[in-house]
């Protein structure tokens, strides 16, 4: 060591251990308050038999479902080009999955615009079918938060910087945007099963 | 694996970022975890005195409900129309209290002072796992703080209805004053402040997972950092569960939904919601709210026990007994939330189930304050002012926790529910045993936060009278809550049957005055000392701990050259044999071949044989047990 501040690479190397493990405690976090939501809805919805979601989920959902999971895949080839040092390919993969994290997010409006063209409306004395769109609101929320790490990581891609920063940066991001695919795919299920 | 691709290039260049420091980078948007501590505790002090004025406010229109104080309507306005409190802002005044001190003053405070001061500084570590989250964790619980004040100058007043929050008197905005504007920047702050523990949580628990020093392995750590890595993970996983109750309390107030709302009469006006179940939001509201209460008292159990062991120069008692009934209290905190629920019409087969889960908590509990005990048993005491305050704390926990088995107990708590008796327990049981946890910690580290100490004498000043006056101002309440003197009430004259408590109020109100002047003992001796303070040395209790092998000036990074390892366990305090009445964390056991035990060397057979032959070398006889 030269200098006495200085982090050893070991001090580095656990920190990033340290960084990535955050990401998973506060996926954790978050899958919390899904939870919370899901007993929330579960409780109410037995609460009485006029109660419930009482319509058939919008198509769309089928295929904003398929949307994130293709980007879900091309981000994983964009993880895998990055770590190939394909940095032409890594930025191709991260546009493509940004392009479709926002026709994701498109596809869940146009299913709330589905539902109140059924009468299916947020504000609703059956409080059942206001939780469909507290559930895909709030994932909405995150996948905004998806978005902005996927466009920092693009950005990172662009610069580029250092190659372990782009790696671990793009690793963080891949991890989370799985995450929230799969976050989805749980609201999808669930609300599948109780419709 | 990817991330543990690493050059020499990003080695320097994550150790260079922090080597220009400019005063914003150093005192405001600071990413050093010594600083961020100071930051969560003087918001938290500011926080705790605001709350405290509040609390005083509404002590005197108890005491005195029928007399003019002019100097209230100078300052109140027209929330003291005539010197005398209104109803409503007597009803904010309660809520606003009762949020500020769970929540930034016993959560904030004290989990993120003492949480961001001790991991790094205890474990070995330079910093938090991501010190970026970490400067964002105290923005937001700043940003949370200023929110919540600002309600104070909306003019319908700040949130009134209860820190609980229960619905529908919150989340009809016309039903009171308080359930306007203000309870929007309620929940707004609340939401901000939410973040802001996760971010903190998050970072606490990696770190204590991941970033350890040589040697510090999980039964080497200080009782400290074992209690905020459980309340960490406390707070994790309560905290989004009432992010999900007040989204949708929002969306019941501001959009119109009927989550938690029906068959409403407000004003002579029938609500259009139906259908909605406010006992939905109890039961998410405490979810959190239980667990909440143990994310107040356990940092400051781990204080209490390093305090306590280091100040009667002996090891902790029991120590493992201490680590399981942490975590014995961690898993029992997430199911015994019913039993603030037992007036709800619930299922009395479903209040049993709370009520047994909720009495198996006194075990853990009792384990604890028995090794407090134990420990400071026959030890040669020393009653720094920490020390007092620590004692003080196992006090508290102990008179309150004793009435947590009364409204425990279904069949009692339904005759005490509401009543000045809860009051007092909790107030008890975590509001004073948790602050004096914390005034402990104070004490304890301030020489490690500011290279100075505080003054002594102000210290048991500070102690005495706030300790008489706590017990002032909360004992007697339990008599009136036996009484059936209800809380929340604003005045007591206006029922004949509470005519007797009257001069109990009084009695409660001045011992709380003397107890909030006190208190301007511990302000002064708080902030003169960060500059005419006695200059500390590094190891001033001389403890074991390793934040005490750390210069007494603050550099980043913590330790300049290599972090020290660790051999031995935190409490190796009189160890006999040894010259010192204490031996660091970090003095392997080959430096202490007077002093060593067979179980020391953890079934190492080659340390042991050494160790026999410097025994029968040096004549040493070694009776252990």
């Amino acid at each position: 060591m030269e200098r006495t501040e200085d982090y050893t690479m070991e001090e580095v190397l656990q920190s990033r251990k340290a960084k990535k493990f955050n990401l998973w405690l506060g996926m954790i976090g978050m899958f919390m308050m899904f939870a919370a939501l899901s007993s929330g809805f579960i409780v109410y919805t037995a609460s009485g038999v006029d109660k419930g979601i009482k319509t058939i989920l919008p198509n769309t959902f089928i295929y904003s479902t398929i949307v994130i999971v293709v980007s879900s895949l091309i981000l994983h080839l964009g993880y895998r080009a990055t770590k190939l040092e394909q940095l032409g390919k890594q930025k191709l993969f991260l546009l493509l999955t940004i392009v479709l994290g926002v026709v994701f997010f498109v596809l869940q409006l146009d299913a709330w615009s589905v539902l109140t063209e059924r009468g299916v409306y947020f504000v609703n004395n059956n409080a059942s079918q206001s939780f469909i769109y507290v559930f895909t609101g709030m994932h909405l929320a995150h996948i905004i938060a998806g978005l902005i790490v996927l466009v920092r990581c693009l950005w990172g891609a662009l610069k580029p910087i250092p190659f372990p920063d782009n790696l671990f940066r793009m690793n963080l991001a891949a991890i989370f945007w799985h995450f929230l695919d799969l976050l989805w795919i749980y609201i999808y299920v669930f609300l599948l099963l109780n419709q | 694996m990817s991330s543990t691709v690493i050059s020499h290039g990003a080695a320097h260049h994550d150790a260079h970022d922090h080597h220009q420091e400019t005063f914003l980078t150093k005192y405001v948007f600071s990413q050093d975890h010594k600083m961020i501590a100071k930051q969560f505790l003087i918001t938290g002090i500011v926080m705790a005195v605001f709350a405290m004025v509040l609390s005083i406010l509404f002590r005197i229109q108890l005491a005195w409900p029928d007399t003019d104080f002019p100097i209230l309507e100078v300052f109140l306005g027209k929330w003291a129309e005539g010197g005398r409190i209104k109803p409503d802002f007597f009803l904010a005044l309660v809520t606003i209290h009762g949020t500020m001190m769970v929540f930034f003053v016993l959560t904030a405070g004290l989990s993120g002072t003492f949480s961001n001061l001790l991991i790094p500084y205890q474990l070995g570590a330079r910093d938090m796992a991501s010190p970026f989250m970490n400067m964002l964790s105290y923005w937001f619980f700043l940003t949370a703080c200023v929110i919540m004040v600002s309600s104070f100058f909306v003019e319908s007043g700040p949130a009134s209805a209860g820190w609980t929050i229960y619905p529908p008197l919150s989340s009809v905005p016309t039903s009171i004053a308080g359930s306007g504007l203000g309870m929007t920047l309620w929940l707004i702050s609340m939401g901000l402040f939410i973040i802001s523990q996760v971010l903190g949580g998050v970072n606490y628990i990696s770190t204590i997972l991941n970033m350890r020093t040589k040697g510090m392995d999980l039964w080497k750590m200080p009782l400290t950092i074992w209690s905020f890595f459980l309340t960490a993970i406390v707070g994790l996983l309560s905290f989004p569960v009432l992010v999900s109750a007040v989204v949708l309390l929002f969306f019941d107030r501001s959009v119109g939904t009927s989550f938690y709302l029906s068959d409403l009469v407000v004003q002579g006006q029938i609500l259009p919601n139906e259908g909605g179940s406010p006992i939905l939001f109890q039961h998410l509201f405490w979810f959190l709210g239980h667990p909440e209460v143990y994310i107040v008292v356990m940092p400051a159990m781990g204080l209490t026990s390093e305090i306590i062991s280091t100040n009667s120069r002996k090891p902790i008692f029991g120590y493992h007994a201490m680590v399981y009934s942490l975590v014995g209290i961690t898993v029992l905190s997430f199911i015994v939330w019913g039993h603030h629920m037992f007036v709800t019409g619930m299922n009395p087969f479903l209040g049993g189930v709370f009520m047994i889960t909720t009495l198996i908590i006194a075990v853990p509990s009792a384990v604890k304050a028995f090794n407090y005990t134990a420990t400071l048993w026959r030890g040669n005491i020393r009653f720094t002012p920490a020390m007092m305050f620590a004692i003080g704390m196992v006090s508290f926990f102990v008179s309150g926790g004793v009435t947590g088995l009364y409204v425990g107990n279904a069949a009692l708590d339904i005759n005490l529910h509401d009543t000045y008796f809860v009051v007092a327990h909790f107030h008890l049981v975590m509001g004073s045993a948790s602050i004096f946890g914390m005034l402990a910690g104070v004490y304890h580290w301030y020489p490690k936060m500011f290279g100075r100490m505080m003054d002594t004498k102000l210290g048991y000043l500070h102690f005495w009278i706030t300790f008489v006056c706590a017990y002032l101002v909360f004992f007697p309440m339990h008599f009136m809550g036996i009484d059936g003197v209800p809380r929340r009430y604003y005045t007591f004259t206006a029922f004949p049957f509470m005519d007797k408590w009257f001069s109990v109020n009084l009695l409660i109100t001045w011992a709380a005055i003397i107890a909030a002047l006190a208190q301007v003992a511990f302000l002064w001796n708080f902030f003169a000392s960060i500059w005419r303070g006695r200059k500390a040395t590094q190891n001033p209790w001389a403890a074991n701990t390793l934040e005490w092998t750390t210069p007494v000036e603050h550099i980043h990074g913590n330790w300049p050259g290599e972090i020290p390892t660790v051999y031995r366990w935190p409490y190796d305090y009189s160890k006999p044999g040894h010259h010192t009445d204490f031996i660091p964390q970090h003095v392997p056991f080959s430096e202490t071949m007077s002093s060593n035990l067979p179980h020391d060397f953890e079934g190492n057979e080659e340390a042991i044989r050494i160790q026999n032959e410097w025994n029968k070398e040096n004549k040493r006889e070694v009776i252990e047990g």
